[in-house]
């Protein structure tokens, strides 16, 4: 009982979205906005649930369950919640978006629930083969909607690219595992990592968990594994790429601070190099690639791999194992929130004009159009960037500050370099949104409106931002 | 982890790969090479169809629908055997799993059959 009672948020999500697949079939199809509010009651349950377990464990100790294949502690509680939210932040976003783009079907929100529960699970792994059904669990709801939008052959190109590279990604992981376990002889990441501090850290054991790299640093979109991400993301409904960018970010380094951060990764000082090396990559490659980007979605593709390499540096800093890993899993909250403002004001847009063109002309003079949604898209800019008094400041400051502390300085230097060069393509866009006037607005003056769910979910994705951009310790308090 | 008691294994690989060319170069060397122009060689045995059409042919995506569906509820098979076998060690823990199984794939089987998946003649709307 009390096994259940330690993974009670992705069973909530499980079983729920296992009911909602029947309860869906009895609802017309015109009414599916139900099915909606239906699987966002669900996630508000599970959130419940994680803060019951966040409350009940205030010392923070690490309970296993099931045999010790399963664990919960503070961070897996703190993802069980940053899940939940992307999925109610989501899900609020496709009460419009879905319906225009003729895509509201019962199956976008069980498939997106089994996801979510999936990457709760990766939250609460506690050995390698927990972290490979968990990861199977999440990506492949994910390559079903990336296709969702079938007709439109963008869709349908995103998510066969999406699948064969994920099968690929995920045979890397794979043999990763076996060549740990032919190393180790155990599975249990807490017994491999002790193993490991007895300084034993055979060379197959580096060459799987290098190898378990390759197919989490395809998960989290890192140089040079990100090839499929920009396509991918592009072709992809607006609503799965906001869910995309963020949940499975998240659900990915979920698994690389289990795996390298707080587990015997942290110990192999070749791991740690080669996650340093990855993780300037993806900094200086993300950013460059972003700055020739026409299309705002294409852009945010890349800035999304961007900050993968931010968070490989926090991965990489292992000084100060418990610090890292704090600063790893506040960036992923503050990404949260920052990305899902963004995409909701990407998804309006897409739903104003009925299609999924986001080049930057479609941004011009916003502000005129409506002044709320580039006002939000704007603060989602600077939080991306790093503007300082924006949570995604203090997010960098906190990886940047671990990187530091453990003697990677360069990699820090580097981090906040490619930040400054990003300043030139997020700017582009405010650019556009506020001191630029739109010739064929000005002809037929129509304004822009936003739904009232999606009003809400930004209004309050801003407010995250802001609030842990100015108080951090909100959140900070949770991990100490 | 002695290198030398992989010897038997690089041993093996050798027999192995020579074995294989050895019998493939024995057939190119003594084997009958006559090419088949005769017409009479290259008909179907006396006993056999004619063909028709060509082999590459377009039929209908319900074949793969059926076939994918057939493999979902079919591989379940492979997850009773053992349990079947293990029945009486694994008791009333073991029954329990085996039901919660069963009864999520039931789901999946009523959703199945409501979207009309099992329905032959309009399977395609």
């Amino acid at each position: 009982m009390q096994d259940l009672m330690l993974i009670l948020p992705p069973l909530i999500v499980f079983l729920g979205a296992t009911a909602l697949l029947l309860v869906d079939l009895k609802i017309a199809d015109d009414r599916k906005e139900t099915v909606a509010w239906i699987a966002m009651f669900l996630l508000v349950g599970a959130l419940i649930a994680a803060v019951m377990l966040l409350y009940f464990n205030r010392t923070g100790d690490v309970l296993y369950g099931f045999s010790n294949m399963i664990l919960t502690d503070r961070y897996a509680a703190l993802l069980d919640i940053v899940f939940a939210l992307i999925g109610i932040g989501v899900f609020l976003l496709t009460l419009r978006y879905n319906r225009v783009h003729q895509i509201m079907r019962g199956e976008f929100f069980v498939l997106t629930l089994f996801s979510i529960g999936g990457m709760m699970l990766m939250a609460h792994a506690a050995n390698l083969v927990t972290i490979f059904v968990a990861l199977e669990m999440f990506s492949i709801p994910l390559y079903v909607l990336c296709g969702v939008a079938r007709p439109r052959l963008d869709s349908e190109e995103s998510s066969l690219k999406y699948f064969l590279l994920g099968a690929f990604a995920s045979g890397f992981l794979v043999y990763g595992i076996a060549l740990m376990y032919g190393a180790t002889g155990t599975l249990d990441i807490a017994t491999m990592l002790k193993q490991v501090e007895r300084g034993q850290a055979p060379l197959l054991l580096v060459i799987g968990a290098g190898l378990m790299l390759v197919g989490l640093g395809f998960k989290v979109a890192a140089v040079p594994f990100h090839m499929w991400t920009p396509d991918v993301y592009d072709g992809a409904p607006t609503t799965v790429t906001a869910f995309m960018t963020t949940a499975t970010k998240a659900a990915g380094f979920a698994a690389l601070v289990r795996v390298f951060l707080l587990g015997p990764g942290a110990f192999v000082g070749s791991l740690v190099s080669a996650i340093a090396i990855l993780a300037a990559l993806t900094m200086i490659f993300g950013n460059l690639f972003a700055l020739a980007q026409r299309s705002v979605k294409r852009m945010l593709a890349y800035s999304s791999i961007a900050h993968a390499g931010y968070l490989l540096a926090g991965i990489a800093s292992v000084a100060n194992i418990g610090q890292s890993a704090n600063a790893v899993i506040f960036y992923l909250a503050t990404y949260a929130a920052t990305s899902l403002a963004a995409f909701g004001v990407l998804s309006e847009i897409g739903s104003m004009n009925r299609d999924e063109d986001h080049g930057l002309e479609r941004y011009t003079g916003l502000a005129k159009r409506n002044p709320a949604l580039a006002w939000v898209m704007a603060l989602a800019l600077f939080s991306l960037m790093g503007m300082p008094l924006t949570a995604g400041f203090t997010g960098k400051y906190l990886l940047f500050q671990s990187a530091v502390s453990s003697g990677l300085n360069w990699l820090a230097l580097l981090g906040v370099i490619t930040s400054v060069i990003s300043a030139f393509y997020y700017l582009r866009v405010i650019v556009h949104m506020f001191m630029k006037e739109d010739a064929t607005v000005a002809a037929n003056n129509e304004q822009y409106y936003v739904s009232k769910p999606s009003l809400v979910m930004m209004t309050l994705a801003s407010v995250a931002v802001v609030a842990l951009g100015l108080l951090p310790t909100l959140l900070l308090n949770m991990f100490a | 982890m002695i290198p030398s008691d992989y010897l038997p294994i690089g041993v093996m690989i050798l027999l192995a790969t020579g074995l294989a060319c050895l019998v493939v170069l024995i057939s190119i060397l003594f084997g009958p090479r006559r090419r088949a122009k005769n017409p009479v060689k290259i008909a179907s045995y006396e006993s056999g169809m004619t063909a028709i059409g060509l082999g590459q042919r377009r039929f209908p995506v319900r074949f793969y629908l059926v076939a994918v569906l057939f493999i979902l509820f079919d591989i379940e098979i492979v997850f009773f055997y053992p349990w079947a076998v293990a029945f009486r060690e694994l008791g009333w823990p073991g029954f329990v799993s085996m039901l919660s199984f069963i009864g999520i794939l039931f789901v999946g089987f009523i959703w199945v059959w409501k979207k009309g998946a099992l329905e032959w003649e309009t399977m395609d709307k």
